[in-house]
């Protein structure tokens, strides 16, 4: 069980058994956290550092408590008061955190590609937390945790997934995970949201909720970015929640058993209509970030072994 | 009076589109006899003359390089008239003609004054500067586009900057034409590139990276070619990187409209996939171009639609280069590359090496109304002795630009320059 890479940039670096491995390792993390039983010793001794350049609320918490749960000495460092504000580069940011030695380095960035920039400068083990509009590596595999929980399986299934694909680093990486585990995707949306050349990805396109929903067994609905439109994307958010915001009505064109997702935070009654999200039949948002900790626990605890193979004296196996 | 004779040359004239053994001698830095039939007999009849034994490699015009950024004023730590006139020497660049966006712009004859002076002094190169088209590249009131003819601005653009009222820039269309001006236009559509780093499409998607649809090229390509029906001016539109913009600049063409194109040569040898893993030394304006695309500019070049190759060079320096790919600056270097990139297309079978010289050397010159670019009696001793099958990797750190972002570093490249001259004189630096 383990990863072939330092960092955990993507899923698109991923091979379909790593992230099985993964996955297999975060069930049994979410076991343990469902029974209190903690594993302090996995990552004592290590360091994580959270860098978010970008405000955020769960996902820092969930990456937070899963490095305590484990044992090590984590630090969350909100980026957007530090020395950026001074002018200080990106790269000259990473090299001197890099300097206080740290094991884990948890980032988010408002930009695409500057986790992987960052990750090219410093030595440890780098977690990309959201990079712009590139991946969202944890937030795939806690989906894919999700859905396996509650339909038994990772493949064979239609998801479609809703909303404001083109600004969203959660559909991207969701589409390369979903698509490597052998699942048909769909991606609903209005075409001012969906980026260009996306059905090259094998996936299907819809602009309408009723056609892209019909037999689909899971139902990923996406934040409608207001933060990210600069304008004129869509004409107005009560018209957009009655073309594709999912109510009762337009999740009937799913399968009966569908289940429905949303990343978090959710705009109610813009994307998804509120009674719903509640519904503990066929919701499974709260269940989402419960395996958030699982998942981030053990990506913490995979890198965590690859960095003491690294650093341990050769010969000795660890 | 010296002679010189270059003797036991591989001879590639652009004007005849012949590529064969012969010889050239050279007075006081002009072409006065160019020998194809039994060269060897040349030697025989100009005794005093100093023999250059080219020992049967290229000898072809001096390249002429539309569209050369360089520092000064203004950034000069990015790049002096020195160090890119070294660059120039070493890539077989006899002609820099440079950008006017510079900080400020050149859109004075002072400024202009300032240019060709440091210029002269500096640059072992000819250096020839083009002017704004308008006044601080604000694309509000035309630039005194006559005195910066009669102080030497071969060419007047905004540069990357689209004049975007059109009622502005027909107008100063409608004026540089009374003075035969040509005018250079960037005919990427500003409002759809706004923001964009990338070409979009699958690429850009994955990389999640802002991107900009390749129609933006023929939109304004097509405005352009409207107000040239309208003013008649005589144009050349910068850099022509997509399929879909090729039949309209055939047809402005045929329509007998003073209209060239060019491209630069990072969009005929790379595509956007080449950006990989965010390389920013790949982002350049406009952005790469899916494989495509970059197919149907090189067959374009190869029939002559597209007249002109040019390097674009746009010196960053490192700070503005390592960044996130969205805020990195875009442009990269091309002096010393432009000859063993367009190789590439000639090892690879897309065009001989007659047209390329055409499209590098002959073409340039013609459009702006220069003598050199040819080798025929009475034109300037512009020259590049090359070997065009030389290996080598290129090594980023030996360029002698002062800036080094270049896209081909690390790269396997074809054709080496063994020597530059001037008005026949040698300026490679290595004699």
């Amino acid at each position: 069980m383990t990863l072939r890479t330092q960092h955990l940039l993507g899923i698109e670096q991923l091979h379909p058994d790593e992230i099985r491995s993964l996955l297999d390792l975060a069930d049994q993390y979410a076991e343990h956290n469902r029974r209190g039983e903690w594993h302090r010793d996995v990552l004592a001794g290590l360091t994580q550092i959270n860098m978010f350049f970008e405000s955020s609320t769960r996902t820092q918490a969930s990456f937070e408590l899963a490095g305590k749960r484990l044992g090590a000495d984590v630090m969350s460092m909100a980026m957007s008061q530090s020395s950026l504000n001074k002018g200080e580069t990106l790269i000259d940011t990473a090299l001197t955190l890099n300097a206080m030695r740290p094991d884990l380095l948890v980032v988010r960035h408002g930009q695409s590609g500057a986790v992987d920039l960052l990750a090219q400068k410093v030595n440890c083990a780098v977690l990309n937390a959201g990079d712009g509009r590139h991946e969202h590596p944890t937030q795939a595999l806690l989906d894919a945790l999700t859905i396996r929980r509650a339909k038994g399986r990772l493949h064979r299934l239609n998801v479609a997934i809703c909303g404001d694909i083109a600004h969203s680093r959660v559909a991207r990486s969701n589409i390369l995970l979903l698509g490597k585990m052998e699942n048909r995707v769909r991606l609903i949306g209005p075409p001012t949201l969906m980026p260009t050349g996306i059905a090259d990805f094998g996936v299907e396109v819809y602009d309408d909720m009723a056609k892209g929903l019909k037999d689909v067994d899971v139902v990923m609905m996406l934040r409608l970015q207001k933060e990210r439109m600069d304008g004129g994307f869509i004409p107005s958010e009560r018209e957009y929640f009655h073309r594709y915001g999912l109510d009762a009505a337009k999740l009937a064109h799913a399968k009966p058993d569908a289940i429905v997702m949303h990343p978090g935070p959710m705009n109610r009654g813009v994307e998804i209509d509120g009674t719903l999200a509640d519904d503990i039949n066929r919701s499974v948002i709260q269940t989402q970030v419960e395996m958030g900790v699982a998942v981030r626990m053990a990506a913490m605890d995979l890198l965590a072994r690859n960095l003491r193979a690294a650093r341990a004296p050769k010969g000795v196996t660890v | 009076m010296s002679e010189t004779l270059f003797a036991n040359a591989r001879l590639i004239d652009p004007v005849a589109l012949r590529d064969g053994p012969g010889a050239l001698l050279v007075r006081d830095g002009v072409i006065v006899e160019v020998c194809t039939e039994a060269p060897e007999t040349m030697q025989a009849r100009h005794k005093g003359a100093r023999v250059i034994d080219c020992g049967g490699l290229c000898l072809a015009p001096g390249i002429v390089d539309i569209g050369v950024k360089i520092g000064e004023p203004g950034e000069r730590h990015k790049e002096s008239f020195r160090t890119a006139g070294r660059a120039a020497a070493a890539g077989g660049v006899t002609t820099i003609v440079t950008r006017p966006d510079t900080s400020p712009a050149i859109d004075t004859p002072e400024i202009l004054e300032f240019v060709s002076r440091r210029a002269a002094e500096a640059s072992p190169v000819r250096v020839l500067p083009m002017a704004a088209l308008t006044k601080g590249r604000q694309g509000r009131e035309m630039t005194e586009i006559g005195l910066m003819q009669d102080a030497g601005a071969v060419a007047f653009t905004d540069a990357f900057r689209v004049v975007t009222d059109t009622k502005v820039l027909s107008r100063a269309l409608s004026y540089a034409r009374a003075l035969d001006a040509l005018v250079i236009g960037h005919v990427q559509e500003p409002g759809l590139s706004a923001g964009a780093a990338m070409t979009s499409g699958k690429f850009a998607s994955l990389r999640g990276l802002p991107a900009v649809s390749p129609m933006a090229e023929r939109m304004g390509l097509d405005r352009d070619i409207s107000l040239l029906e309208m003013t008649g001016a005589k144009y050349h539109a910068d850099q022509i990187t997509t399929a879909r913009a090729l039949p309209a600049l055939e047809r402005a063409k045929r329509n007998g409209l003073n209209i060239t194109a060019g491209v630069s040569i990072h969009h005929l040898t790379l595509n956007d996939m080449d950006v990989a893993d965010y390389r920013t030394f790949f982002k350049l304006t406009p952005p790469l171009r899916s494989e495509d695309d970059r197919l149907a500019v090189v067959q374009a070049l190869s029939e002559g639609l597209i007249d002109i190759i040019c390097s674009m060079h746009t010196p960053q320096d490192e700070e503005s280069k390592r960044l996130p790919f969205e805020e990195a600056a875009a442009g990269a270097v091309g002096l010393e590359t432009l000859l063993p990139a367009a190789l590439r297309l000639y090892h690879a079978g897309q065009i001989d090496l007659p047209r390329l010289f055409a499209a590098l050397s002959l073409n340039p010159s013609r459009r702006l109304g220069l003598p050199t670019g040819r080798l025929l009696d009475g034109a300037p001793a512009d020259l590049v002795l090359f070997d065009p099958d030389a290996p080598f990797v290129l090594d980023r750190a030996n360029l002698l630009s002062k800036s080094k972002n270049t896209p081909f570093d690390g790269a396997r490249l074809q054709g080496k320059v063994r020597g530059t001259w001037v008005a026949g004189v040698d300026v490679s630096g290595r004699a």
